[in-house]
């Protein structure tokens, strides 16, 4: 595709902290090659803001390769943008024509507060990993791993789910900001290897309770999220996640 | 197994939704399997049989309290999580992506649940007061006395208004099924790559078939339609 360049209008959420109430910024950039990427692109605005003297736009970011899942924006609506299976950092410049006007805010929940500008909290998920999204591991030297047979669409599945990078886009998406694209993402990707079977009853419901108490919604099953999630993580994962949450409880947790 | 936690949970709840709504699926398949008498030769007397044993069967009595409660359940705890639900964001888009990523409906459960609420409390006004409580004149077969039902529905339907109302009711309920049969099923946990291809046309059948049975009905009596019951032999 041919390489240009184009002049926009964006309209970006600007607050201060958690808590004073924000309102929306009009900024016109020019210029903008549909080479970069969308970080890029509010890199070359926040220069500018320096520069003036104002206040840059504060937003989260780390690997800008798309794994990390720090890059929390919603463009035009779409957390990460309109690209299918994309991050903000992969988004790149030629989704948009000259002339556009895009607005850019954050990921909106209560369970994820606005630290400032597009940056949210997203320790609540940290939480719900900490409640039980881990293995326990034998001391002693370390074992082989691939000594361990696994059915092979098995290990298919975990793989799949443990593509998830904890971005938070799912319940940025949701309209009832239900975190259970990720949750079930962390049980699908434990559940399914042996690895993980020890604490497999205790792991859903206590991540579940977690999940609860930080306050995100309920499912309503709308699958807003898959269809948002960077790494197209299948809700799939949400009916097993279900399944394990009512097996534990069923057999006596 | 602590099933108040379980119960209390958010995914006890759904599960609770879930199970509701596939009793309720199960009542309207017999609903309709009943009503289907309307729409063939010798209906009133077929039909009235049929509802006279609805309304003494004492198995289906019992049932029937069952239903209510399975009701009352469904639309009470259909409520509160769509408010528990509404109140997780505070802050609310400026932007949203609506039906690019979403099907409406499946947005929509609340309001076409509370359509079909208030179909439904019509629905009750017209035939099931009426049944329980009296006020049906009486009809004689083979010398024992019967409710009937099926002129109060020919006089009701008689009405173009209460036509229309019942023929959206059923909309209301397509659009509610639309949704509601895959959604139970995935929250039971019984979506999976296998049956997902399997479950999703069923829910679909299921969803256009049934609300387009029920909608046929006041529109058959309205008319004066009679499919006849030789021509049906014929037929199959
Ligand atoms: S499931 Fe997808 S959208 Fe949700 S946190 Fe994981 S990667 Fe992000
Ligand atoms: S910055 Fe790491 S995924 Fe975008």
């Amino acid at each position: 595709m041919q390489h240009y360049s184009m002049n926009l209008t964006l309209k970006v959420w600007r607050q201060k902290n958690k808590n004073t109430a924000g309102s929306f910024e009009t900024y016109p950039v020019q210029g903008i090659s549909s080479e970069m990427s969308f970080l890029e692109m509010i890199d070359v605005l926040n220069e500018r803001l320096i520069k003036e003297g104002g206040d840059p736009i504060a937003f989260d970011h780390d690997c800008r390769e798309g794994i990390c899942g720090m890059c929390s924006m919603v463009i035009d609506g779409r957390p990460h943008g309109p690209w299918k299976g994309t991050t903000t950092c992969q988004l790149h410049m030629r989704a948009f024509k000259d002339g556009d006007v895009i607005t850019i805010e954050p990921f909106r929940a209560n369970s994820f507060p606005v630290v400032k500008d597009l940056m949210v909290d997203r320790s609540a998920f940290d939480r719900v990993i900490q409640a039980g999204g881990y293995v326990s591991v034998n001391t002693g030297n370390a074992v082989d791993g691939n000594a361990i047979p696994i059915q092979k669409d098995k290990a298919d599945h975990s793989f799949a789910a443990a593509a998830c990078i904890g971005c938070g886009a799912c319940v940025a998406a949701c309209k009832n900001a239900s975190a259970m694209l990720f949750v079930s993402a962390k049980i699908s990707h434990l559940a399914l290897l042996p690895q993980g079977g020890p604490e497999r009853k205790q792991r859903v419901v206590s991540m579940i309770t977690q999940m609860d108490k930080e306050g995100f919604g309920s499912c309503t099953n709308t699958y807003a999220c898959e269809a948002e999630c960077p790494k197209e993580i299948s809700v799939l994962n949400i009916a097993r996640l279900n399944r394990e949450y009512l097996g534990a409880n069923l057999s006596g947790n | 197994m602590n099933s108040s936690k379980l119960f209390n949970s958010s995914i006890g709840k759904k599960i609770v939704m879930a199970l509701t709504g596939i009793f309720l699926v199960v009542f309207l398949v017999v609903h309709c399997y009943v009503n289907a008498n309307v729409f063939f030769s010798d209906a009133e007397e077929n039909f009235n049989r049929a509802a006279h044993f609805m309304g003494t069967n004492l198995l289906i009595r019992v049932t029937e309290i069952g239903l209510f409660a399975g009701f009352i359940l469904h639309i009470v705890q259909g409520y509160k999580l769509e408010l528990q639900n509404r109140s997780t964001r505070k802050s609310k888009y400026a932007v949203t992506a609506g039906n690019k990523t979403s099907k409406w409906y499946s947005r929509s459960m609340a309001l076409l649940g509370t359509l079909i609420l208030l179909f439904l409390i019509i629905h009750l006004a017209h035939f099931w007061v009426p049944s329980r409580f009296g006020g049906l004149t009486e009809i004689e077969y083979d010398g024992k006395s019967y409710h009937n039902l099926y002129l109060e529905m020919k006089n009701i339907f008689a009405e173009p208004w209460v036509v229309i109302v019942y023929v959206l009711g059923c909309f209301s309920l397509g659009w509610h099924l639309l949704h509601g049969v895959q959604s139970a099923a995935q929250t039971m946990g019984w979506t999976s790559s296998n049956y997902l291809p399997l479950i999703k046309n069923i829910g679909f059948a299921f969803s256009f078939i049934i609300p387009l049975i029920f909608a046929l009905m006041p529109i058959f009596m309205h008319f004066d339609w009679v499919l006849n019951t030789g021509a049906l032999t014929l037929l199959f």
